[in-house]
């Protein structure tokens, strides 16, 4: 599933980040590893970015970037 | 004999603290400038302690090493080619895992480096306690705990950077990260092969540069083959076929898998120093944000916010320029009354002090606009009115950052496209800057009120609308084009860290301040000077001019013609005749001075000009006070105030120049298309200083300066000669 795919208060482990080059280097360097846990804070007023947490901090990501990354495992929050 | 001088670098994650931490350890002892050839901020402080001079650099704030940004790359470098004493590392104690990956990285360049453990309260409200004394002796370096915002710890912080600098200790070259047994081979084999092939001393670490080469890094290459080696080509080759095997066994690219590693290896480091001693107690961030950036709520707050930007901005603004104002005035006064009549009186009182006044006016305004954004800055709200925004901003291919700058566009072009220095991506940042000056600023409206008052009665406040909105239409268009013509490129990523909000220090908040208005005042010294002299020598000479009438005699005659009735009138007779002696004089003189600004040269220039402002419905004093406009755009109502017989002391309010524009031809359709011209045309000399100094390039602002004008001219043509086409006039 694609974490661009995930709903507010939804969180899930990430499986592999797609795409190339910088940008995928960058989304790595944030923290986006595998076996990492996303949580979606929420989405912007415009429905873009959405702001996710991750490692313990919040960061935005547009919704097309989002959907470059693979997640499994998603579950709501209780 | 022990070091005297110290220089350290300051480096660590942007929202760290870093520049908290800088300002405690120089205080107001700093000097901004640019890293050479680019235009990232360099900062840089000089303190003394216990007999050592310190200098300490700050580096841009970077959440990696590799050479993607270009603030990673002038980070790097300065590590590698300055060798300073010692590197800081600023890690934020309660963002530990994600911050150590510079740290890791910091410890792969093999430099001496401690670490400090910022706003470790932040940490401890989190619930989360760090073993400083493990995480020191895991990474094999120093760490301090501080706490920036309450300038807690710099004491000792600054004790620990000297003994270490002093310390004649051998660098760790154990406990870094392991890249597992498959990529440590390639490393080593391919060490191995540098060494062979090159004899001379290589300027870095040999395992560093033969990680660099497996992550096909782009710069250090370039050093590689720089250093003048015959063999860098059989290197690369090399490197290559070492790339290829990793590639084929992990299936994933060399530099993935690596990074992976460094984060496995903080993993671990991160699991021994850090203690949770209570769950989670309440986020007091995430719950402002959950107003702040809320679906419903976020934009109507984030408006509300931007109104009372500009509200303080033009409001609160207003008295200290009614004070400069009065200031620049009485200093043009005095100037004049001690100078002697002449062409030294002229340059000082109507060139420079004049020239220069216009602009010192907007300091206050821009005091306080740049007040404002530090403070959106430094609590952390400018990430999110970015993810408000960001949406909207997509629409010209800009980055939700470039809003703010965009918006202080309809304030004063200049601040706002210093404001663009928040923006990452070059591009980006060029991209904000050519279109900014279409968002109308505060000193064309004077322009558009005399023309609209004129001719446009009633209607006026919808014309100066329109106006506006023509402005905003064009940024979008002309943003578009751009972006996929002269700054073809993808769009920045928005991975944007939204970082915990936090009191500002008020201390940083001027500083901040500060730092940018005297980019202003600084540029004011130079070209606007420079360039307001020029205008006034263009208009002041030749100094004698040819008239065609004899003035003097004119004037002589009227007084003679009055001063017999005066002396001998008595009671109201006397009130009106002085009243109608002094109006025929001062209509004499408006005909003189108007007559001596047409002969001069920039009249000259205006009648030459004269045919291409034709088509566009402007006569040549039309062409002329859109010259003068280049010095500033006020300037052009003034000006206009004098070539149309009315004075110069007329302001957009005045109801003789609106009668001597009615009757000088012009119609509602060419004022429009001069409106529109006023609007588009090159910004004002300070803007395009400004433009100067943050694209660090003439290149690009000689293209801003063509594009605007002849977009200008489009169009105001399209306006005026469609508008005659359809009948209107």
């Amino acid at each position: 599933m694609k974490l661009s795919e995930l709903k507010q208060g939804q969180r899930a482990t990430v499986v592999r980040v797609g795409g190339y080059g910088p940008f995928r280097i960058r989304l790595l360097e944030m923290g986006f590893l595998q076996g990492t846990e996303v949580y979606v804070e929420k989405y912007a007023p415009l429905k873009d970015p959405i702001e996710l947490i991750l490692k313990g901090y919040h960061v935005s990501l547009r919704v097309d970037e989002a959907a470059r990354i693979q997640v499994e495992n998603v579950r709501d929050e209780v | 004999m022990p070091k005297k001088s110290i220089t350290i670098a300051l480096a660590g994650n942007p929202n760290s603290g870093k520049s908290t931490v800088f300002n405690n350890l120089t205080g107001t002892r700093q000097k901004t400038g640019n890293w050479p050839g680019v235009t990232v901020e360099k900062k840089e402080g000089h303190l003394k302690a216990n007999g050592y001079d310190l200098t300490v650099v700050d580096l841009p704030g970077t959440y990696s090493l590799t050479a993607y940004s270009i603030e990673e790359i002038v980070a790097r470098n300065f590590i590698l080619d300055e060798k300073p004493d010692l590197v800081v590392d600023i890690i934020d104690a309660s963002n530990l895992e994600r911050n150590l990956y510079l740290a890791t990285q910091l410890r792969e360049l093999d430099t001496k480096v401690i670490f400090v453990l910022n706003m470790a309260d932040l940490a401890m409200d989190r619930g989360v306690k760090i073993d400083a004394d493990k995480l020191s002796e895991l990474l094999d370096v120093p760490a301090v705990f501080t706490v920036g915002n309450r300038n807690k710890g710099t004491r000792e912080l600054l004790e620990t950077i000297i003994s270490v600098a002093e310390a004649e200790i051998e660098l760790p070259r154990t406990r870094r990260v392991y890249y597992g047994k498959d990529i440590e081979k390639a490393i080593s084999e391919l060490s191995q092969f540098i060494k062979e092939k090159i004899d001379t001393e290589l300027p870095y670490h040999l395992r560093w540069v033969a990680i660099k080469l497996l992550e096909n890094d782009r710069i250090v290459k370039e050093r590689v083959s720089q250093a003048g080696n015959p063999q860098g080509e059989a290197i690369f080759h090399e490197a290559e076929l070492q790339r290829q095997r990793l590639r084929e066994f992990f299936d994933e690219e060399p530099e993935i898998v690596m990074t992976d590693h460094r984060y496995g290896f903080i993993a671990g480091i991160v699991k021994e120093v850090l203690k949770t001693v209570s769950e989670s107690r309440v986020d007091v961030s995430r719950q402002i944000d959950q107003v702040l950036t809320n679906r419903l709520l976020g934009l109507p707050i984030f408006v509300f916010f931007i109104w009372a930007m500009f509200q303080l901005t033009f409001s609160l603004g207003t008295y200290p320029m009614g004070w400069i104002d009065s200031g620049v005035g009485w200093l043009g006064q005095s100037a004049g009354q001690i100078l002697p009549e002449g062409l030294l009186r002229g340059l000082i009182v109507d060139g420079v002090i004049a020239g220069v006044g216009s602009v010192v006016i907007f300091l206050p305004n821009i005091l306080i606009l740049f007040f404002c954004i530090a403070l959106f800055e430094d609590t952390g709200y400018m990430a999110r009115a970015a993810f408000l925004m960001d949406k909207v901003m997509h629409l010209i291919g800009l980055h939700g950052k470039s809003f703010i700058p965009m918006l202080m566009g309809f304030g004063c072009n200049a601040p706002a496209i210093m404001a663009t220095r928040t923006l990452e991506s070059e591009k980006d940042r060029i991209l904000t800057i050519l279109i900014n000056p279409l968002m109308s600023c505060s000193a064309r409206l004077p322009v558009y009120i005399l023309l609209a008052g004129t001719f446009f009665g009633a209607r006026a406040g919808n014309a100066i609308f329109s106006i506006y909105a023509l402005g905003i239409v064009l940024a979008i268009s002309v943003g578009r084009l751009f972006r996929s013509t002269v700054l073809k490129g993808k769009v920045a990523p928005f991975v944007m860290e939204l970082p915990p909000y936090r009191a500002p220090m008020l201390k940083g908040l001027f500083i901040h301040m500060w730092d940018r208005s005297k980019i202003f005042l600084k540029k004011m010294g130079g070209v606007i000077l420079i360039g307001s002299v020029i205008v006034w020598s263009l208009s002041a000479f030749p100094r004698q001019v040819q008239f065609s009438r004899d003035y003097e005699a004119e004037t002589a005659r009227i007084r003679a013609h009055y001063d017999h009735g005066i002396a001998a009138a008595q009671g109201n007779d006397l009130g009106r005749l002085v009243r109608e002696r002094d109006e025929a004089i001062s209509a004499l003189e408006t005909l003189r001075a108007r007559e001596k600004m047409e002969r001069s040269y920039i009249g000259r220039i205006g009648k030459v000009l004269a045919p291409v402002f034709a088509p566009i419905g402007m006569d040549w004093r039309g062409s002329v006070a859109m010259l003068t406009g280049f010095v500033a755009k006020e300037i052009v109502v003034s000006t206009m105030g004098v070539l149309y017989a009315a004075g110069a002391d007329e302001d957009e309010k005045s109801e003789a120049l609106k009668l001597a524009l009615k009757k000088s031809g012009m119609t509602p359709l060419s004022a429009y298309a001069m409106m529109a011209f006023v609007l588009i045309y090159v910004p004002c000399l300070a803007t395009v200083g400004v433009i100067r100094r943050e694209t660090n390039s003439w290149k690009w602002t000689a293209f801003s300066i063509t594009y605007s004008t002849i977009l200008a001219w489009l169009v105001a043509f399209t306006i005026y000669q469609g508008g005659r086409a359809i009948g209107l006039v």
